[in-house]
């Protein structure tokens, strides 16, 4: 058995390098160097530029300004494949896999072997599928159908495709977030020997415990902009942390008023409720002034929690109260009639009509308000007026479609959108996500806010720093069940970690 | 990540395509004006209005439909089984004796009745049967038109003498030298822009055409509001029906063939995407107008045959498409 031989690694320098969307500038002047060889921690939270960036190097994204040098010479990728022949391979957070095809097919496709006829050598196909297939260690035959695969056997495939097409250079975007902890030492050790091969690796994610644990060095980036690089054995977690977000955490988050008492009737009572294939048997309460955390990893089934609650999906509910009476809660329509709305973290799939502006988005969850029986565009450019005061929302004129606001003021219409009902209890769906630190904090103290005029804040997010610095009680989720309610000093990163891999009991 | 490109905000750009279709029928009356003399007057302006009534009519509800993000291709069937339908019950009713003027009455109002019902049964099946809107009034054009032929045997359903007498006039009849069906098509396409652009309901037709997912998320209880944009459509059909009934006094196999094409095209003329979220009820107007207008001045003049009017309309629905296409 001879393995792919990994020629040479790949170093790579970046020079001021800048990308805009639109006008809209999301990489700054960024500049740093990959040494070849050596396992990078890239660090940087939602919005940070991180994934764009690693895009142009990639080859998916071209560069508006600045320059990409590969091993000294200047390179300018027109696409992937580009950039893969350079042996730069990135894999996507959400797989690039043709679900229907085999994992021969998947890890050739688009380099497909051909024999003398020009016809399609699938045995020697077959046969370099199965070298990959070992070098990661995945036992599978290599004609299995790709949608036959457990997520974390996708991952493996993925990264069989890269060394298939002689990857030097591995970028790997949140490959752990939905891995089980013993699939997650797997990826591990195939990283170790990958790097042993001498191919570089950069390795995204917000687990600062992994990235101390795998990375040779980090490098932090932070609105757009490179921040530091730093070997990985100075720096604590704390100050990984603090590097990340530009500040002293602390001064993130409004101070936590305390807790109110259990004597406090509760504003929303969930006993029993089962989201079929997501959720079983979750309980819960929550009481006016309390903002209460949902924890867990990517797949834990948090989102489909609510999603269910809402009427969204299938569900069963054995209780349910809202306002301290028994109710029923069929749609979202139900649900916001009674004081009940909900904030999705897909902004551009289910939280906002980008194509619609401000006003029509602000209003849309409350229009009957508007209509007696005709709309009044007055009261409702009122209301916008208000609302662009209250939540900060900055933008060059409020007659513009919500497209053109940035990440940061489109989340902020959003908050605005599912609060303009005037609901008692809100469920905020990863309520920061692509938000920059500047409007994270904006937010922070608007959830505080909430909390004080006495509603019930949910908050449902995959930044443990949020759920730490701004929640009375946390509740951590992991294969469908609300495994533990860490609150005082329990919550904890590690704490929260241990309960959402499960390897604490 | 902000991955998607936040494009810039155009709202210039989405008031053109309002702007265009009046700017070619601007055009395209200038055209006619030079061309022959016979164009450019009161008699024929009325003409091109009163044969542009029940298409027009039609477009409105289909515009609805459209930018909701559905479709219907069953309203040319619709309308003729309406109309057969609302024969026979018309020359029922007459022969117990009734008033000729009631059953009229009552025959109109089972035509906007009738199609309000065929909307609702294709919204139910779309929205509970999770049917494509597609499939579901491709299966109903094809129903409707049968039962009509089975109806009629083939042949065509007559309205009985005296009742096409009384009828007559709402065909046929003028209100301060204005043809009825023009004031019908003027009515319908206000109260459609009114319900559109100012009423809650208008609303929620643009957010589940714009993003239906979102709709569903901002507590807009989406099937509902379909359910009744496909009756509104039906009733538009009925209303269509009701005026074109008394024109011919009969429905047969070939009643209505091919409105749904014209209605299609004229709110894709009109500026409103196939794809929903945006339109407006002038456009889809000043659509259906410019269509009638070039198969009025083909037969005015010689310049091309009249019998390439189809396929010169459907040169215009492609430039129009081409124009509105999508920046990249």
């Amino acid at each position: 058995m001879h393995y792919i031989v990994f020629v040479m690694s790949v170093a790579v320098r970046f020079d001021g390098v800048v990308k805009e969307f639109a006008g809209v500038r999301v990489l700054h002047d960024v500049s740093f160097e990959l040494a070849a060889g050596r396992t990078y921690g890239l660090l940087g939270e939602n919005g940070a530029g991180k994934s764009t960036l690693m895009k142009i190097l990639a080859g998916y994204e071209p560069l508006t300004a600045g320059a990409l040098h590969i091993d000294g010479s200047p390179r300018q990728f027109t696409g992937s494949r580009e950039a893969e022949a350079a042996g730069i391979v990135l894999i996507h957070q959400e797989f690039n896999l043709a679900e229907d095809l085999t994992i021969a097919q998947n890890i050739w496709l688009g380099h497909e072997k051909k024999n003398r006829m020009r016809l399609l050598d699938d045995a020697a196909m077959r046969a370099g599928a199965a070298q990959a297939l070992e070098q990661v260690g995945l036992r599978r035959d290599p004609d299995t159908p790709v949608r036959r695969l457990i997520v974390a056997e996708k991952q493996l495939v993925e990264i069989a495709k890269a060394l298939a097409r002689r990857a030097r250079l591995l970028i790997m975007d949140e490959p752990t977030a939905t891995l089980t902890s013993g699939e997650t030492e797997t990826l591990f050790a195939l990283m170790a020997k990958l790097k042993a091969e001498g191919v570089t690796i950069v390795y995204i994610s917000h687990k600062l415990v992994e990235v101390e644990r795998t990375t040779d060095e980090v490098v932090v980036m932070r609105d757009g902009r490179f921040v530091a690089r730093e070997p990985t054995s100075s720096l604590t977690r704390h100050q990984m942390a603090n590097l990340m977000v530009g500040r002293e955490l602390s001064d993130l988050f409004p101070p936590k008023d305390p807790a109110p008492p259990q004597s406090v009737a509760p504003l929303l009572v969930v006993g029993g409720l089962d989201v079929p294939g997501w959720v079983e048997g979750v309980d819960f309460e929550v009481r006016p002034g309390e903002i209460l955390g949902f924890a867990g990893l990517v797949g834990a089934g948090r989102t489909e929690l609510f999603e269910g609650l809402l009427g969204l999906r299938p569900h069963r509910v054995r209780r349910l109260e809202l306002n301290g009476r028994p109710t029923r809660i069929r749609t979202p329509r139900d649900a916001a009639d009674q004081g009940l709305t909900y904030l999705s973290e897909d902004r551009k799939g289910k939280g906002l009509h980008v194509d619609f502006g401000l006003r029509q988005n602000l209003t849309l969850m409350a229009l009957q308000r508007y209509a007696r029986p005709w709309l009044r565009p007055k009261a409702e450019r009122r209301a916008l007026a208000d609302a662009v005061q209250r939540f900060g929302i900055r933008a060059g004129s409020t007659r513009v479609r919500a497209a053109s606001l940035s990440g940061g003021n489109q989340q902020k219409l959003a908050l605005a959108k599912v609060l303009h009902p005037e609901p008692k209890v809100v469920v905020l769906d990863e309520p920061t996500r692509g938000v920059d630190v500047g409007a994270k904090r904006d937010i922070y103290f608007l959830i505080q806010q909430l909390a004080r005029e006495g509603r019930a804040v949910i908050v449902v997010s995959s930044e443990l720093m949020e759920l730490i610095g701004l929640c009375h009680r946390v509740i951590v989720m992991r294969a469908r069940r609300a495994q533990a309610v860490l609150e005082g000093t329990h919550l904890t990163e590690q704490e929260l970690i241990a309960h959402a891999t499960g390897t604490r009991h | 990540m902000p991955l998607a490109p936040a494009t810039e905000a155009r709202l210039g750009w989405t008031h053109l395509p309002g702007l265009g279709p009046i700017v070619g029928l601007a055009l395209l009356c200038l055209a006619g004006t030079l061309l022959t003399p016979d164009f450019a007057t009161v008699d024929n302006a009325l003409n091109v209005l009163n044969r542009t009534a029940f298409i027009g009519i039609i477009a409105i509800g289909m515009c609805f439909v459209i930018i909701s993000g559905g479709i219907d291709l069953s309203v040319g069937s619709m309308a003729a089984l309406i109309a057969g339908a609302v024969i026979l019950l018309m020359n029922a009713l007459g022969e117990k004796g009734w008033n000729s003027t009631s059953v009229v009455a009552l025959g109109m109002a089972a035509a906007v009745l009738l199609g309000a019902l065929f909307g609702m049964a294709h919204g139910l099946l779309i929205t509970r049967g999770r049917i494509e809107p597609f499939i579901v009034t491709l299966g109903t054009l094809g129903i409707y038109r049968a039962y009509l032929t089975y109806f009629s045997n083939g042949g065509a359903i007559t309205l009985e003498n005296t009742l096409a007498d009384a009828y007559g006039p709402v065909f046929y009849g003028f209100f301060l030298g204005v043809p009825v069906p023009v004031w019908v098509f003027i009515a319908v396409a206000l109260a459609g822009a009114l319900i559109l652009n100012r009423t809650a309901y208008g609303r929620y037709v643009q957010a589940i055409g714009s993003n239906e997912q979102v709709a569903r998320y901002a507590a807009v209880d989406v099937d509902r509001i379909k359910v009744r944009t496909y009756m509104l459509l039906g009733a538009c059909v009925g209303i269509a029906t009701l005026l074109y009934v008394p024109r011919l006094g009969s429905a047969s196999p070939t009643t209505g063939l091919l409105w749904e094409l014209e209605a299609i095209a004229a709110v894709i003329v009109g500026g409103t995407a196939l794809k929903g979220g945006a339109g407006s009820i002038t456009g889809t107007v000043v659509g259906a107008v410019l269509l009638s207008v070039i198969s009025n001045l083909l037969n005015l003049t010689s310049i091309i045959s009249v019998y390439l009017n189809a396929a010169v309309q459907g040169f215009v629905i492609i430039a129009v498409a081409f124009l509105q296409r999508p920046r990249r």
